[in-house]
């Protein structure tokens, strides 16, 4: 790739600028190659059959089906009717045609028909997917942001008033079911204070644009992500907390203090580095649970995402719906995992995804 | 609540009604005199609290809350004042026959769907024989006697009929009977047309957008074929999947309507102040919604009828009202509520009694044993319902223990419960709260029925129970047309329904509409949880 008129020598480094310049663009030089962990990649596919499979067994072991519920919620219904809305949507095949079936639907991409919504799956999905992630990736930078920092504060004050009284509000978080944390959180803030927005994403039909929109979804959100955060910010701010302590007499620690470094900057640049590890860990255990945790919080909150969608497909017997929307979190959840332990490689240089460790 | 709207608008609304503001109503005081307080405002948009629909169309499904939508954006023939009275609303008149098998309806001349193309009888026509009569789960009945609809004229329907249909008259308005647009629907899948969840309508209000899992946005159809109306500009349905978060949205004003008890008895008590907030309790009369035990007759102990009666004697419906619904509802009698005034009879209700009770399980040989118990039946209930249904549940177990009467409780989602009792029948009691409809033909005959012991077909007659005397007396008046004889059938029919109680009859049903008192009607309704709301205005903030 070397350019024209390049003063390069021997020994002598390009600048890094001329990578920028047009006729040397070449983007995927930038993507770290050696970082994407291609074995992982290729465990990909048996990773989702398998969950495709569970999630089509399991469903299979609820009583009723969706024509149960469609009958149900139109008032009555013939037999015949019934058997015809069955054979319409292949409910009276088999089980293994219908797996098969639903296995081949999977492979093309097609999630199916939601019956009772009357609308594509896929559709169904995409709709009601960037509220949900919005609320997640809100929820987990505040869990990681707030509970190292809590964690650190505590650590720095082992032992005083800082630290009992931070161990005691983590504590509490931790014990204290979601979806009550949040409906007192509606009574305080909205009801009495009348300072943030019961519920919804934003004011319908205030027609709000750039900032104001912006400031209308923040308030929104505010309530709904600090709840969702509230169980994995208690377990953060424990293992950051821990780890710190930990590292307390480490004989970098005790170098870098020789070498005259100041407190904060031992914490920060050496211990908390260090801490950092296994906080990753349980991000990733983190963004998995958070789609769980997220169907209480959504209805509390009237938050139009995914969860709750989930959680009237179930209801509701919606299989198409259920599976598309397992499926689809599935992925989700594989994707942030290699997402991890890309992260891994950033905070600490001695982890490969190629090695094993001795 | 004033706080919040400056807060987070950042508008700086200071000094004028915030709420008003927000809304884009009109301020009321600006410029000329204030007019009288009580008269109609033009403008606002009333947010209302739902449960969020499958789809936005009632013509072939009775689901509730999609009629609570849907009947701001499609109409009925007629609504119903609160006696359950037909009054007129696409029809403007309309005349029987003196054999009864005639049924003109005069159309109204200025009416059209929303999307400009005029209403005409053909319309009428094609809802009724196609939608209603084919696909509508209660219309199949109501309409069976319907050999064909006539159109003389665009602006006039006649129904012919093969007998007399009296029930007829009290299933046609939006709820039962929905007209649909003929141009949209004829020579589609019905079922899947896309118009079902974008409607097209003649109502008061045009549909203008459904985002899923948030709210159903509709404004206001300036084209309506009531001159001046509606008064709002709009109507926003918001769904709030919480109880206690849609009572502090209604707290913090967020909201100004919720229908069909959205609202927990437990938490009426905060809307109590009339000076702020309005509890209506008539808006569900059309309903006629009974909470009732259903008894499996073809259980051990339960096919006996003196065990059923002692059931029934063992509850304080009075009790279970006051103390479960704190007192929004009314002890039921018989299977027909005291609402449908034109036909319940008291007749002779099992009254609260433990001894008489006691007594008939003696008498069914159904002794207590060593332990002070006679027997352990099961009671399964769906989790669909309201709180107040599990807690009944709570309340039927502790009168049965003092009957010496083991009950164990059982709570399923809708599917598994449907599965069980119509399907399987694998239950003793089954309790849910079931619309008995102003005409006992349609809303209370498909419980008792034999004919409609219909394995696996949900909400028909699930207890089994079979008594050829009372389904000669239920067919005889389904097509009796002298109103005199008919009621007389009803009585006798209320009588036997007490007697072998394959159903207990708990409470009448009050569905409550909790409001702001800004929120205003002119008219009241029998159906107003299904009323279009043209006559609907927000008050000015005072």
């Amino acid at each position: 790739m070397a350019g024209p008129g390049a003063l390069s020598g021997a020994g002598v480094r390009r600048p890094l600028f001329r990578a920028w310049l047009p006729w040397t663009w070449t983007p995927w030089r930038w993507i770290p190659w050696t970082w994407i962990p291609w074995g992982r990649l290729a465990q990909l596919a048996p990773v989702l059959f398998g969950i495709a499979t569970l999630n089509f067994l399991i469903l299979q072991l609820a009583p009723g089906d969706v024509v149960d519920v469609l009958s149900g919620e139109a008032g009555a219904a013939t037999p015949e009717t019934m058997a015809e809305l069955r054979r319409s949507f292949g409910l009276d095949q088999p089980l293994p045609v219908q797996y098969l079936r639903y296995l081949g639907h999977l492979a093309s991409f097609d999630l199916g028909h939601s019956y009772r919504l009357n609308m594509p799956v896929r559709e169904l999905i995409l709709t009601r997917l960037p509220p949900t992630l919005l609320l997640m990736l809100s929820a987990l930078v505040l869990a990681v942001s707030l509970g190292a920092l809590a964690g650190l504060l505590a650590a720095r004050h082992a032992g005083r008033w800082p630290d009992l009284l931070l161990s005691g509000l983590t504590l509490l978080s931790y014990a204290l079911p979601t979806f009550w944390l949040g409906l007192m959180a509606i009574v305080l803030f909205s009801a009495r204070l009348g300072w943030l927005p019961s519920g919804g994403m934003l004011t319908i039909g205030a027609g709000h644009a750039g900032l104001a929109w912006l400031r209308d979804l923040l308030a929104h959100l505010v309530l709904p992500a600090l709840t969702l955060s509230t169980f994995y910010l208690a377990v953060y701010a424990r293992l950051v907390r821990s780890a710190m302590l930990e590292l307390h007499g480490a004989d970098f620690i005790r170098t870098a203090r020789a070498k005259g470094a100041g407190e904060w900057r031992i914490t920060l640049r050496h211990a908390f580095r260090n801490a950092l590890l296994p906080m990753v860990t349980m991000a990733g255990y983190q963004a998995a649970s958070l789609l769980s945790g997220a169907v209480l919080v959504e209805t509390v909150f009237s938050w139009p995402g995914l969860g709750r969608l989930a959680y009237e497909a179930i209801r509701t017997r919606d299989l198409n719906l259920l599976l598309g929307i397992l499926f689809f979190s599935s992925i989700l959840v594989v994707i942030v995992n290699l997402g991890i332990d890309g992260l891994y490689r950033l905070v600490d240089p001695r982890v490969t995804t190629g090695a094993r460790r001795i | 609540m004033k706080r919040r709207h400056l807060m987070l608008s950042g508008l700086g609304l200071a000094g004028l009604p915030a709420l008003a503001q927000a809304q884009g109503q009109t301020p009321p005081h600006a410029g000329h005199a204030p007019a009288d307080p009580e008269a109609p405002v033009r403008g606002g948009t009333a947010r209302i609290v739902v449960q969020e629909p499958p789809i936005l169309t009632s013509a072939f499904i009775t689901t509730m809350n999609i009629g609570m939508v849907s009947s701001k954006i499609l109409e009925g023939l007629v609504s119903y004042d609160l006696d359950l009275k037909p009054v007129p609303a696409l029809a403007q008149s309309w005349e029987v026959s003196a054999d009864g098998l005639r049924i003109t309806f005069h159309l109204r001349r200025n009416a059209r769907w929303h999307d400009g193309q005029p209403f005409t009888s053909a319309d009428v026509r094609f809802t009724l024989l196609e939608v209603s009569k084919k696909l509508h789960p209660f219309g199949r009945a109501v309409f069976a006697n319907v050999t064909a609809v006539e159109t003389p004229d665009p602006h006039s329907v006649t129904i012919v009929l093969s007998a007399p249909a009296p029930y007829l008259f009290n299933y046609i308005n939006t709820y039962g009977a929905q007209i649909l647009p003929r141009h949209i629907y004829e020579g589609t899948d019905i079922l899947q047309n896309p118009a079902n969840s974008a409607p097209i309508g003649t109502g008061p209000f045009r549909f203008k957008e459904w985002v899923r899992g948030s709210h159903v946005a509709l404004e206001r159809n300036a084209d309506y074929w009531q001159e001046g109306k509606p008064y709002l500009d709009g109507i926003l349905f918001r769904f709030i999947p919480d109880p206690v978060a849609r009572s502090v949205a209604l707290e913090a004003g967020e909201i100004d309507v919720t229908i069909g008890s959205l609202i927990p008895v437990t938490s009426l008590r905060r809307f109590s102040d009339a000076r702020k907030y309005t509890i209506n309790t008539e808006d569900g009369r059309f309903l006629a919604s009974i909470f009732l035990a259903q008894i499996n007759v073809r259980r051990p102990y339960l096919g006996d009828r003196r065990v059923r009666q002692a059931l029934s004697h063992a509850i304080d419906r009075a009790a279970l009202v006051r103390l479960v619904w704190q007192g929004y509802g009314k002890p039921a009698t018989g299977p027909i509520p005291s609402s449908v005034s034109q036909y319940y009879a008291r007749g002779n209700p099992q009254e609260f009694d433990p001894r008489r009770a006691e007594q008939l399980l003696d008498e069914a040989g159904y002794r207590r044993g060593a332990d002070g118990r006679r027997f352990r039946i099961n009671l399964v209930s769906g989790d669909g319902g309201s709180l107040e249904s599990n807690r009944a549940g709570e309340f039927i177990k502790q009168a049965f223990a003092r009957i010496g009467v083991d009950l164990e409780l059982v709570v399923e989602d809708p599917a598994a419960f449907l599965r069980r009792v119509y399907t399987d029948a694998d239950y003793d009691i089954m309790t849910s709260s079931l619309h008995r409809l102003p005409d006992p033909t349609l809303g209370v005959q498909r419980l008792y029925w034999t004919k409609n012991i219909i394995k696996g077909a949900p909400w028909t007659n699930g207890s089994g129970y079979s008594n050829p005397e009372l389904d000669g007396i239920m067919e005889a008046a389904a097509g009796e047309g002298d109103v005199a004889k008919r009621k007389a059938l009803i009585t006798r029919w209320q009588e036997i329904a007490q007697e072998d109680s394959p159903i207990l009859d708990l409470v009448e049903l009050t569905w409550t509409t909790v409001s702001t008192a800004r929120f205003r009607k002119e008219r009241a309704q029998g159906d107003g949880m299904f009323a279009g709301l043209e006559d609907a205005w927000l008050a000015p903030a005072r």
